[in-house]
């Protein structure tokens, strides 16, 4: 079990660390873009309830549960629904940070597994500079290429059901990843093309979107939103991408590289 | 000869051996990944709500 030794603890040191910064570089971009719009999303909710209560006040709770799922309908997430969530402030933060550290080692765990493979077959360890490129495929697959789609997007602005959203994300990560995959590792030109239409299919498909969409978060909010997500998500990348191979060349050593 | 196919098979075995691993690893971290940013969970979705936004991953 040697390479999976190696890819794994290599996988956490790298998630740590890039996960701690990257939840520090979110505290300038990303958050306060979240948190500001929350105070829209929130104003529009009590709006939403005091409507709704209105006509309602004779019949108490059978009336009061579907209304309360009407009015939440796309925002029904962490304001209303009963379930648990971390306080604003320190421990909102902890968590966050703890959510950025697992989610960098999971995709950390991605990057050495191509690592592993790579190295096993040219002999060679992955360099920090080729794991820096794959750090930026990583971004084109998982960053730009779903975000053509779906943007990135603030709470409080309703979307297309979420599964929806999910399968469409999925499709569009593994179309980018194998039309990269054909024009990179194929270098013919059948397959550059192919690369190139399976680059190009998710968005001729197109991402499922609401016909209508009404929201009192001011659109330059979520232009910033956009601009930040995809400027943290760089830093993430290429530092996920250059960690990740010096850690793994580091404790791909002590094992025997064909075991 | 029969030498030299002895020390090829382990060698083959070997690759074999690591390649697996490395998909092993790689499940791993989708399962990660998925936990993270796609569970339909709410005390999960709660928990990760910031880094879900912040990553672009379809949230609400």
């Amino acid at each position: 079990m040697g390479t999976f030794r190696s890819i794994v603890f290599s996988s956490v040191v790298a998630g740590f660390i890039v996960g701690l910064i990257v939840t520090v570089a979110q505290q300038f971009g990303t958050v306060p873009l979240i948190l500001k719009a929350e105070v829209f999303e929130k104003a529009a909710e009590a709006q939403q309830h005091e409507a709704a209560a209105a006509p309602q006040t004779a019949v108490a709770g059978h009336d009061h549960a579907a209304h309360d799922h009407a009015a939440h309908d796309h925002a029904d997430h962490d304001h209303g629904a009963g379930a648990w969530e971390p306080r604003d402030g320190f421990e909102r933060n902890a968590y966050t940070a703890a959510a950025n550290v697992l989610n960098a080692i999971g995709f950390a765990l991605l990057l050495a597994g191509f690592f592993a493979v790579r190295s096993g077959a040219t002999g060679e360890g992955v360099a920090w500079h080729e794991g820096l490129l794959w750090g930026l495929a990583g971004f084109a697959v998982f960053t730009i290429a779903p975000g053509l789609g779906l943007p990135p997007e603030l709470p409080g602005v309703p979307a297309a059901p979420l599964l929806s959203r999910q399968i469409w994300w999925l499709a569009a990560v593994l179309a980018t990843a194998a039309g990269l995959a054909l024009i990179v590792f194929r270098r013919s030109a059948p397959a550059a093309i192919a690369g190139v239409i399976l680059l190009a299919l998710p968005h001729l498909i197109g991402a499922p979107e609401l016909e209508h969409v009404e929201t009192n978060v001011p659109s330059s909010l979520s232009h910033q939103f956009v601009v930040a997500v995809t400027v943290t998500s760089l830093i993430f990348w290429t530092l996920l991408g250059a960690a990740t191979s010096l850690a793994f060349v580091r404790f791909d050593v002590g094992a025997d590289r064909l075991s | 000869m029969s030498q030299s196919q002895v020390t090829h098979l382990p060698v083959a075995a070997g690759q074999v051996g690591r390649l697996s691993q490395a998909l092993m690893a790689m499940v791993l971290g989708v399962f990660v990944i998925g936990m993270v940013g796609f569970s339909h969970i709410d005390v999960v979705h709660n928990a990760a709500h910031d880094v879900r936004h912040s990553n672009a991953f379809p949230c609400h």
